[in-house]
């Protein structure tokens, strides 16, 4: 593997795919994907995989189901480390460091990478412990530190002001929406620089949906964020840059208004306008 | 008709509701049946008077209990030698005549045509004693220092009176000998190891050898006034005797010092006899036994039950799910782990007499012998953990139900989501904090299930333990007083072994059978009370970390 880092911030060849390699180029690098292959057992899930993911947007991925939009997510937290017969090639840097690199400590990563699933997953807790699960386990004892903290990152995910008279409930006692709010909040509390998002909306109804969206717009200020999502109206709403996976390979990245109004290649305007399969 | 009525599925409804019906009358009958035989025992029943014709002829005065009754062919007696006329069935009783010391028997049969006579007087005493089980008779005289202090009716209210001091005297006498004396005695034979052990090592240091010669004799004269206070007790105990007229017209004298109870049965009202009932049923429950465990109590067996499973809980949970945790969660799923889960699987189906064998020789002989050598040197000859004990009987019980605790746990384990797992995982916790902060407490319930499924098992099993600790009649419970409070190394009672021990080998079978019935339901008892206790927790787990059902 390659670890030495590229002599201009951005890979040429990398941009070179897309025409609005312009407006990508401008942008701070936070994630660069490169060589990115992915196997599951003998099956290839990825292929050669090259991208650049810019610091504060959100990126979205759209595709067909099974396209492998959740696997690359994935990869950039190594969620698929966890996976049996999950085999990958080449590197993800972030920050110029290859998170796959042998001196990578995951735990350390997945503090840097947060990510929230499809289905809220809080943990059979109270709100409050929830969003202090990972301050407790970065050892946090200041009771007062820790009460901050919790305000403020349910601050953030817009959920303060409907749960701060029950802190001390299970977490069970909140709808979807709120559940999953909840989960964005236990997320940034610890401050990740990224935030992965694998199709957060897609267990919830419209209006939690729109809450989500809006969160969404809130938070790409501070965090560099990446979402997948069947929903492509939801990628326009609320990313920054598109990329159109289709059979395990990045067919086309760039502004998402460029790749929904003017597509480059056949198949993502087959997809866009409803005449893929 | 009869087709569409199979199609309709209620031939399906039929058939597993009354599965469910019978087997809930199999349980309830057996509780029904164990409840009624074993706590009529405690009622104060009527006590009779016969006058029952001999088959010589001669006409004796019997006095007792009917303690059960069963029609036999006149055909059958006269094979027995039984002069009886006609054809009819002839009912005979089984009389608890009492009065073993006199009569040299315990109960005898009668049949029915040979009784005279039968009454019910009022005035009849009947006599639970210490020893010798029960007398029944006439109270003629009460007795002070030799001197009859009280004669016919007055003789019962005094008898009453004197029975309530002596009764407590005697509460005064075991608690003396049972706490302050134990203790000394405790407290000199850990001099004495103490010393031992000094020898042992060659320590010559004469400081050591002062101080425990200063000790001892500190207890020693405890002891002596102790000694003094006991004997003064046995004097005043020993001061009332009544004298009674039994059935064949002899005279017994009964030293108070010997009297459990005194009561006249047939003159007892209602609400007496209820009174006595309960007064008898909590005196089996809490009293320890009497007679080579075929009356007074059974408080030291229920306290070994309970005793060895808490203990057992205590060790087979952290082995069982330690053991599930690696094979769920961290060994390489594969044939090895499989192999191991069917052997474990197995390991639940080994007759239980076989782990009492494996205990015995490991733990017990092996175990056991070197930790005496090493630790316990001072005490040999005379084994400190080298014998079956309390902890070794846990320990084989933990043994025998760990493959329980590890299945359940696995199953809840498995049944963990993995959106759980994921979302404290991407919160940047390893993995054995995940399992620590989240997976385990999710699984708690599962782990509780375990246990119960553990507990049912190990309370009700016997065989195992008549190897590796549990004893007839034990001197001492295995928590007291004295330091350090539990005391592992004991020999415990066990009701599961009371039951028996007091129905088959026991020297008064007749008079026990009721309490092997009456132990029997409290030994359910007593396993229903553990496994509603672990079900309430689990249920309160269960509702703490009710996992998403969406």
């Amino acid at each position: 593997m390659n670890n030495s880092t590229p002599t201009h911030a951005i890979d040429i060849e990398v941009l070179s795919r897309g025409r609005n390699m312009r407006q990508i180029a401008d942008e701070t690098p936070c994630l660069q994907v490169q060589g990115l292959n992915l196997f599951y057992g003998q099956k290839q899930a990825l292929h050669d995989i090259d991208m650049v993911i810019p610091k504060q947007r959100v990126t979205a991925y759209i595709g067909p189901s099974g396209c492998g939009k959740s696997t690359l997510l994935r990869c950039i937290n190594r969620m698929n480390d966890l996976v049996d017969g999950v085999r990958i090639e080449g590197q993800i840097l972030l920050d110029k460091q290859n998170i796959y690199d042998k001196s990578v400590n995951v735990a350390d990563l997945r503090r840097r990478v947060g990510m929230v699933f499809q289905k809220p997953n809080p943990f059979p807790k109270s709100i409050y412990e929830n969003v202090a699960y990972g301050l407790r386990l970065q050892g946090v004892k200041d009771r007062r530190t820790m009460d901050d903290v919790v305000e403020n990152a349910l601050k953030s995910a817009a959920l303060w002001d409907e749960v701060k008279d029950r802190l001390h409930d299970s977490a069970f006692g909140l709808s979807g929406g709120q559940q999953q709010r909840l989960v964005i909040a236990r997320a940034i509390a610890i401050e990740p620089e990224v935030l992965l998002l694998d199709e957060p909306a897609s267990a919830l109804d419209p209006i939690s949906t729109l809450k989500i969206e809006e969160l969404i717009y809130e938070l790409k200020n501070k965090y560099t964020i990446v979402i997948v999502t069947h929903n492509m109206q939801q990628a326009a709403r609320v990313s920054d840059y598109t990329a159109f996976m289709y059979m395990g390979k990045l067919i086309e990245y760039g502004d998402t208004n460029t790749l929904f109004t003017n597509p480059d290649q056949k198949q993502t305007e087959d997809y866009i306008t409803g005449r893929y399969g | 008709m009869i087709r569409e009525w199979f199609k309709s599925g209620n031939p399906w409804i039929w058939l597993t509701a009354s599965a469910v019906s019978v087997s809930l009358i199999l349980v309830f009958g057996l509780l029904l049946l164990i409840a009624a035989r074993g706590l009529g025992h405690f009622w104060p029943a009527t006590v009779w008077e016969y006058d029952y014709k001999n088959q010589d002829n001669s006409v004796v005065r019997l006095v007792g209990e009917v303690h059960d009754e069963e029609a036999v062919s006149a055909q059958r007696l006269r094979e027995a030698g039984l002069a009886i006329e006609g054809d009819e069935d002839v009912t005979r009783y089984l009389l608890k005549t009492g009065n073993r010391d006199v009569l040299g028997q315990d109960f005898r049969w009668i049949l029915e045509p040979g009784i005279q006579d039968m009454r019910k007087p009022e005035t009849l005493l009947a006599i639970e004693r210490r020893e010798w089980g029960n007398l029944y008779g006439y109270l003629n005289t009460v007795q002070e220092n030799q001197q009859t202090v009280a004669v016919g009716k007055g003789a019962w209210e005094s008898l009453q009176q004197r029975l309530q001091r002596a009764t407590a005297l005697f509460a005064q006498i075991r608690a003396l000998e049972k706490g302050e004396i134990g203790s000394i005695n405790y407290g000199l034979e850990r001099l004495r190891l103490r010393e031992r052990g000094l020898e042992l090592e060659n320590n010559t240091d004469p400081a050591e050898r002062e101080s425990i010669k200063q000790e001892r004799a500190a207890l020693n004269a405890e002891y002596e006034g102790l000694q003094k206070q006991l004997t003064d007790l046995y004097q005043n105990i020993n001061r009332d005797q009544i004298m009674v007229t039994v059935s064949s017209g002899e005279t017994v004298m009964v030293p108070l010092a010997k009297i459990v109870h005194a009561y006249r049965p047939n003159a007892m009202s209602l609400l007496d006899k209820l009174g006595f009932y309960m007064a008898k049923v909590w005196e089996f429950v809490s009293d320890e036994p009497r007679e080579a465990n075929t009356e007074g109590g059974i408080f030291p067996a229920i306290f070994g039950t309970v005793m060895m499973v808490i203990i057992m809980s205590i060790m087979v949970v952290p082995f069982g799910v330690v053991a599930a945790v690696y094979l769920r969660e961290y060994a390489k799923q594969g044939p090895l782990t499989q192999l191991i889960r069917i052997a474990v699987n197995n390991l639940a189906g080994v007759p239980s007499i076989v782990y009492g064998v494996f205990g015995l020789g490991f733990f017990v002989y092996f175990l056991g012998g070197n930790l005496d050598q090493l630790f316990f040197p001072e005490a040999l000859p005379t084994p400190t953990f080298g014998t079956p004990g309390l902890m070794w009987a846990s320990l084989t019980l933990a043994l025998l139900t760990v493959p329980v605790v590890i299945v359940a746990t696995e199953e809840g384990l498995s049944r963990i989501p993995k959106s759980v797992r994921e979302g404290s995982l991407a919160l940047g916790a390893t993995k054995a904090e995940t399992l620590w902060r989240t997976v385990l407490p999710m699984a708690s319930p599962a782990i509780m299930t375990g246990l119960i499924l553990a507990i049912a098992r190990a309370a009700g099993e016997v065989a195992p333990l008549m190897l590796v600790g549990v004893v007839k009649l034990a001197p001492s419970l295995p928590l007291d007083g004295n330091m350090p409070f539990l005391h592992l190394d004991r020999k415990f009672m066990h009701l599961g072994f009371h039951i028996y021990d007091v129905g088959f080998q026991s020297p008064n079978v007749e008079a026990a059978r009721p309490l092997v019935y009456a132990t029997a339901l409290l030994l359910v008892l007593v396993i229903v009370a553990l496994n509603l206790t672990a079900i309430a927790i689990r249920n309160r787990l269960r509702e703490k970390y009710r996992t998403l059902e969406n």
